[in-house]
């Protein structure tokens, strides 16, 4: 599971009033090249929960992205771009479960 | 400038609007706008042509614009810059005649290559009489050398002819012939490379290549969108969005496509992989009555793209057992032990709500100016149909374009664009309207009236009836033939 999906996704308890971000538990992570593609990018960026992606990229042991969320001039930066790539598409959850953060369920991952 | 844009004779009436929705793909309606009144082209018919007829002229701002619009379509055999056209030879030589030389003689030079095809519609010329014509049109002055298979140039005669009736078409009254220079042409080779049948993963529904095409076409799926398909299956109408470098992502609630595949090399995955695109971002198993997103997730998706189940051969499912609906037993709690990876039961999902969903689901996620495509079935009475489509008050219906599946049954591509921005009041009547089909879920479905149910106009707010009479027009008979 890649980041991005990671962040439009929450918890779908029935009675959960906030189920995100999802915990992520890491077991193995792998890295899939993905083609760059600024415009993507800088289309989605206004779309991601900031705070979400940096957690998430940090507990699968990636600490590029600045914790604040930068301001749109950065989109203009290929390198900031291309951390925010590698955290976004590339970065994938091989193993491990996503945890709601309200009721502890967990909910595997595995593959893909 | 007007050019002559001479279509594949099929699918005719999704051939207007793919010109259309290329248009605003290449920026021929100028910058943004969304909301400005008339995007949309020029058309005119040839004299005493049937709008059916494979030729027609459409009024373009350039020529690059054209020939990118010829080049992505599917249904363009070629756009054409006319330069002259006539009943006759002699009205034809006339017309050549009177075009501008500054339009044609730098087509004409001495270092450039050329080649003449000799074409025509509803009738065959031999290749002597080709020859006759080509050497007809020697008051043109070429300098060039002929190459016939890579030239720099390329031109065009094309004739119809006056007798008996054509193809299903009425017959055309009088003869013409088109003489013109080619600008663009379609890469029809896409629809062999994509066929289904050398496609490894199936389903009974994957939607055929060609029609995948033409809604990604109408998406305006390109570089740097996501487009999103609720209704995945095996992928076919995603695989069609990342041809055209569109990131996709999909959605079943069916776990056997989304999980499994029928193996490690049949799947959705390697569908894509069999054609070198880029992997989705991600395949959910999600229910499109019940949708994940988190709370604040809205205008995500420059595209949503889908063919709903109709359950002529696949019938929509949803969360919760049928019993569980009518009321009749407890929720099912699951144990403890059996948590981990549980897929909550299904129980049918009718049309009408899967629609709604569906609408909500668009008007929410869906940026302002992003499309939602996807087919609608239609019930046909007396070979032809007179269906009302569904409404929604953040969405324009911009193109309705019927597929004729049998006597009875036809489906029905509906093309929106979001012009209206998702409100707190719409928000609230869409949940309103959820809670209300939770509630009558079984009743309605048994009784089977669930249409009126959505077609009755629920929300005076929607001025859109107006716009959509426009594209209601009463079809010829004679379209029960199956083009």
């Amino acid at each position: 599971m890649r980041l991005l999906t990671h962040n439009m996704l929450s918890s779908n308890i029935k009675g959960v009033s906030n189920g995100f971000p999802l915990r992520l538990d890491v077991e193995n992570s792998v890295s899939k090249e993905v083609e760059f593609n600024p415009d993507f990018l800088r289309n989605m960026f206004s779309k991601i929960d900031w705070k979400a992606l940096v957690d998430a990229a940090r507990s699968m042991g990636y600490a590029e992205l600045p914790e604040e969320a930068p301001d749109s001039s950065m989109l203009d930066s290929d390198e900031f771009l291309k951390k925010f790539h590698h955290a976004l598409l590339e970065l994938h959850l091989d193993e491990g479960a996503l945890i709601c953060p309200e009721t502890g369920r967990r909910f595997p991952v595995n593959k893909a | 400038m007007w050019y002559l844009c001479v279509f594949y004779h099929r699918l005719l009436d999704y051939r207007r609007p793919e010109v259309e929705a290329l248009a605003e793909l290449f920026g021929a309606f100028g910058e943004d706008g969304d909301n400005s009144p008339r995007r949309s082209l020029e058309w005119k018919l040839p004299k005493n042509h049937h709008s059916d007829s494979p030729f027609h002229l459409v009024n373009l701002p350039s020529e690059d614009i054209a020939r990118k619009i010829a080049n992505r379509s599917i249904l363009v055999k070629g756009i054409y810059e006319l330069w002259g056209e006539g009943s006759s030879y002699e009205e034809l030589e006339v017309a050549i005649k009177n075009h501008p030389d500054d339009r044609k003689l730098p087509y004409l030079t001495q270092q450039s290559t050329f080649r003449i095809t000799v074409d025509s519609f509803g009738k065959a010329i031999s290749f002597q009489e080709q020859n006759e014509r080509i050497k007809g049109l020697a008051y043109i002055p070429f300098k060039g050398r002929v190459n016939l298979r890579n030239p720099d140039h390329k031109f065009w005669l094309m004739e119809t002819d006056d007798y008996g009736s054509q193809n299903g078409l009425p017959p055309v009254v009088e003869r013409r012939i088109f003489f013109g220079r080619e600008v663009g042409a379609a890469d029809r080779k896409l629809l062999p490379t994509y066929q289904l049948k050398s496609r490894t993963y199936l389903g009974p529904t994957a939607m055929d290549a060609e029609m995948a095409f033409l809604m990604a076409n109408q998406a305006l799926a390109m570089p740097g969108k996501l487009v999103y398909d609720p209704f995945v299956g095996t992928g076919s109408i995603l695989v069609a969005a990342a041809h055209f470098g569109a990131m996709t992502m999909g959605a079943d609630i069916d776990i056997r496509v989304v999980r499994d595949g029928r193996g490690p090399d049949c799947n959705v995955w390697s569908n894509f992989k069999q054609y070198g695109l880029p992997m989705p971002i991600s395949l959910l198993r999600a229910d499109n009555n019940l949708p994940p997103w988190r709370p604040g997730l809205k205008e995500v998706f420059d595209a949503i793209i889908c063919d709903p189940p109709y359950g002529v051969r696949a019938g929509g499912r949803k969360s919760g057992g049928r019993k569980l609906l009518k009321g009749a037993v407890d929720p099912y709690t699951v144990p403890e032990e059996k948590r981990t990876d549980h897929i909550p039961s299904t129980a049918a999902y009718s049309l009408v709500e899967c629609i709604h969903d569906l609408l909500d689901l668009a008007s929410r996620m869906l940026v302002m100016g992003g499309r939602l495509v996807f087919f609608y079935p239609v019930l046909r009475e007396d070979g032809s149909s007179d269906a009302q489509f569904p409404e929604h008050p953040c969405f324009k219906l911009i193109a309705a374009c019927e597929q004729i599946l049998s006597l009875r049954y036809s489906r029905v591509l509906l093309t929106m664009v979001k012009t209206a921005p998702y409100s707190e009041e719409i928000a609230e009547s869409a949940r309103k309207k959820h809670i209300d089909f939770k509630e009558n879920h079984v009743k309605w479905l048994e009784e089977g009236n669930l249409r009126s149910s959505v077609f009755s106009p629920i929300d005076p707010l929607s001025d859109t009836a107006e716009d959509y009479k426009v594209n209601k027009d009463s079809k010829p008979k004679y379209r029960g033939k199956y083009v």
